[in-house]
């Protein structure tokens, strides 16, 4: 597959990435079936970008997200991480001394912000652990990294003494933020990182993660179900649903002109600012199908306006419709589908993708 | 562990009126230290430790210690006499294959502070000093009263129609409370004296040396077992948790009683005290451990499922790392709690088996064996004082229940 940039090497690739859960049952705990949470992902990221992930609870994004670090081993496919010290390196097979040396340019920023931090460990701890396992630094060196770290994600040095239950909501997301950074990665898989957060709180995390990827050259892969939040940081989009990639496109691009309606209706969701001119959302019929007894065809046939045969039939392959614009549907270019036609919309945490479209 | 200096921050000592400052830990014991009950079940557990320690200085005489001339006698009266603590000498006289006593105050004499009696060591530190005793001779009796005594008897005694008469020991002639006993100043038994004639307050404070540390053994034992082997099959899953959790479904599923009976049935009645008491414990911990580890294997599959966990292992961390760094300390405080919950049991299980039988032999001292001199229906209704080991047994289970309670709650994060 290439993408638009496609001099470049991408610094994440990702192709058929699966990852199936089994279903134990009956009395001796036989695989009665599997959850395919990732069913089949292409995806790659470019040095420097925010790549955008979003999708609706349960389709498999934060997943993809771990099994491509590698926390999970996948079932199937290849994840290629172009190390900027020893070159391209195959993950999905990688041992441990290897995921290891990965994992100083890789790494990672969760979404819950109580259950990221270990509440026995003082935040000093935390944050040098990182740099503690791989003797990086130790003792007032180790004191000082940590300080530097906490000022640059806008807490003070002299937090390190204190444990996380001393923090908020923010605050605790912060000191998960300067873990990550503490081996001066060059990717951060940011996992639903402001979704547990308040909506004044969001907006402050955004900055901060924006600031930093300026000031430290980072390359985002952006998790979220919120789209605004995810068009506001994102340079371009992956939208999955029931474990794979539909459609992937450049932001401006993908919210003015989407080419996949599974898309259509995730963008006719968002209210738009100003409520005069707010439209009807696009209402989808039925419910999300279930990962471990997916439909045939393309996932989407059951909910679709413009499902035809063929749908039921053959799952669409993710394809370049237009220079740097992926869609996964047989009717892509016959297709006109509605975008956003106004201004982006804010930032507000009030358009986040509902659990249930029905809703 | 390499961070130890950056887990004690010497700040949080410095600036503990601020509660952001302040570890977990220190939470924990502000929490506990607000439980008045648990404070007092800590308090007297610290106590009847101590005691145990110090046991042979507080008793008067050796716990061994034979004595025809004391048979059964019960506690001890403390008379004030001259503003003095005294206790009167005792006559001893048998009737219908009973011993009876009864005091002559007349020739009382004083209790003794701080006396020279028979060595002991504590800590390996030899001492002959004890805390009482009676060290004064008392004057001997008066014959003109003995002689009453020993008439009234007569009197009173019933005559040939008695078809056990023929039996019968003449009272008067062990009436003189025995030759040997009025050359000795009289013993003063706190808790009464048993069928040899021992002191059953020298008994009592020699049994809680090792029925207070068999619990603590044993539970530190089945901790050992229990938080190895439960780390290991949350961690390691698979294979191996399953081979741990059929084994511990077997050694549950075994009827403990007949198990311990097989088991002490085995041990040699020969083997030295100190041995036979070591592998008590083990057998007692072998069962015991079961327990723990499920609840330590349950917490670590909870914690194996959080992100700082995942944070860790993307941070390079080594599983041992991930064990002792992040499971164990988690988990420390559930541990502490449940080990605390389970010393009751095992002083308990200890005595149990003792009373049967299956414990502590004779010669050696545990509260257990001391109850099993009381198993006949008889003591219950003469000797009642052959009771009285049962009292530091519920004293120390309740304190170890009320601590166990506080620590739970102070363990608990969510507990106001």
């Amino acid at each position: 597959m290439s993408q638009s940039k496609a001099n470049a090497t991408p610094l994440l690739q990702v192709r058929n990435l699966k990852k199936h859960f089994p279903i134990k049952g009956g009395l001796f705990g036989r695989t009665v079936g599997h959850v395919k949470a990732v069913d089949g992902i292409d995806l790659s990221v470019h040095d420097g970008e925010t790549l955008g992930l979003v999708g609706e609870s349960g389709c498999g994004k934060s997943t993809a997200g771990r099994t491509m670090i590698r926390l999970y081993e996948p079932t199937a496919g290849e994840i290629t991480f172009n190390d900027p010290q020893s070159g391209p390196m195959r993950l999905e097979r990688a041992g441990l001394a290897d995921l290891r040396r990965v994992w100083t340019n890789m790494q990672m920023i969760f979404q819950d912000p109580f259950s990221s931090l270990d509440p026995r460990m003082s935040v000093g701890r935390i944050i040098g652990e990182p740099l503690t396992v791989h003797g990086i630094a130790t003792g007032s060196e180790l004191r000082d990294r940590v300080g530097e770290l906490l000022r640059r994600v806008g807490l003070r040095p002299e937090h390190q003494s204190r444990y996380p239950h001393a923090f908020s909501g923010g605050q605790r997301q912060r000191i998960g933020i300067a873990r990550a950074l503490a081996l001066n990665p060059k990717l951060v898989i940011c996992d639903e990182p402001v979704s547990a957060l308040d909506v004044s709180v969001q907006a402050q995390v955004l900055n901060l993660l924006e600031d930093l990827q300026d000031e430290f050259n980072l390359t985002f892969l952006f998790i979220a179900h919120d789209l605004s939040v995810v068009e506001h940081i994102s340079d371009r989009v992956a939208v999955m649903y029931v474990g794979y990639v539909v459609e992937v496109a450049p932001t401006d691009e993908l919210f003015r002109n989407p080419l996949m309606p599974y898309t259509e209706a995730l963008i006719s969701a968002i209210p738009p600012p100003n409520p005069r001119r707010r439209g009807r959302p696009m209402k989808l019929a039925g419910e999300v199908p279930s990962p471990s007894n997916p439909p045939t065809g393309c996932y989407f046939h059951p909910r679709c306006a413009y499902a035809a045969d063929l749908c039921k039939v053959e799952r669409p392959p993710l394809r370049e419709v237009t220079p740097g614009h992926f869609a996964a549907c047989h009717f892509a270019e016959k297709l006109s589908l509605r975008g956003i036609d106004g201004p982006m919309p804010a930032i507000d945490g009030s358009t986040a993708v509902p659990a249930s479209p029905q809703a | 562990m390499a961070t130890a200096e950056a887990a004690t921050p010497g700040s949080a000592a410095a600036s503990a009126k601020f509660a952001e400052d302040v570890s977990q830990w220190t939470l924990m014991r502000w929490r506990f230290a607000r439980n008045r009950l648990s404070l007092f079940g800590l308090v007297v557990l610290l106590i009847l430790y101590f005691l145990a320690v110090i046991a042979p200085f507080l008793s008067p005489y050796p716990y061994n210690d034979i004595s025809t001339d004391y048979i059964h006698v019960a506690p001890t009266k403390l008379h004030v006499i001259n503003g003095q603590i005294s206790v009167c000498p005792l006559l001893q006289e048998m009737r219908d294959f009973q011993w009876f006593y009864e005091e002559d105050c007349d020739r009382a004499v004083p209790v003794d502070w701080m006396v020279k009696g028979h060595a002991y060591t504590i800590l390996g530190i030899p001492f002959e000093t004890h805390l009482f005793g009676v060290t004064q001779v008392p004057p001997p009796p008066d014959p003109a009263k003995l002689k009453a005594r020993a008439a009234a008897a007569a009197a009173a005694a019933p005559k040939s129609d008695d078809p056990l008469a023929a039996f019968k020991v003449d009272a008067p002639s062990v009436a003189s409370g025995g030759v040997e006993a009025d050359k000795l100043p009289p013993k003063v038994f706190l808790f009464g004296s048993d069928v040899q004639g021992r002191d059953m307050f020298s008994r009592v404070m020699e049994g809680s040396r090792i029925s207070l540390t068999i619990g603590l053994v044993g539970v530190a034992l089945s901790v050992v077992l229990g938080a190895i082997l439960g780390t290991a099959s949350g961690y390691l899953g698979g294979l191996i948790d399953d081979l741990v959790q059929r084994f511990i479904e077997i050694i549950q599923s075994m009827p403990t009683l007949p198990l311990w009976a097989a088991i002490a049935a085995a041990l040699p009645p020969t083997m030295p005290v100190p041995q036979r008491y070591l592998l008590i414990t083990i057998i007692l911990s072998f069962v015991s451990w079961t327990g723990l580890a499920r609840q330590v294997r349950g917490k670590v599959m909870a914690y194996a499922n959080l992100d700082y966990i995942a944070a860790a292992r993307l941070a390079g961390s080594s599983h041992m790392r991930i064990i002792l760094a992040h499971m164990l300390p988690n988990a420390s405080s559930h541990i502490i709690v449940v080990s605390t919950l389970a010393v009751p049991g095992s002083i308990l299980g200890e005595t149990a088996l003792s009373f049967l039988g299956l414990g502590m032999l004779p010669p050696a001292v545990s509260w257990g064996v001391l109850l099993r001199d009381a198993q006949q229906i008889q003591s219950v209704i003469l000797h009642p004082w052959l009771l009285i080991p049962a009292v530091p047994i519920i004293l120390t289970v309740t304190c170890y229940q009320f601590l166990g309670d506080g620590l739970r709650d102070a363990a608990d994060p969510y507990s106001s």
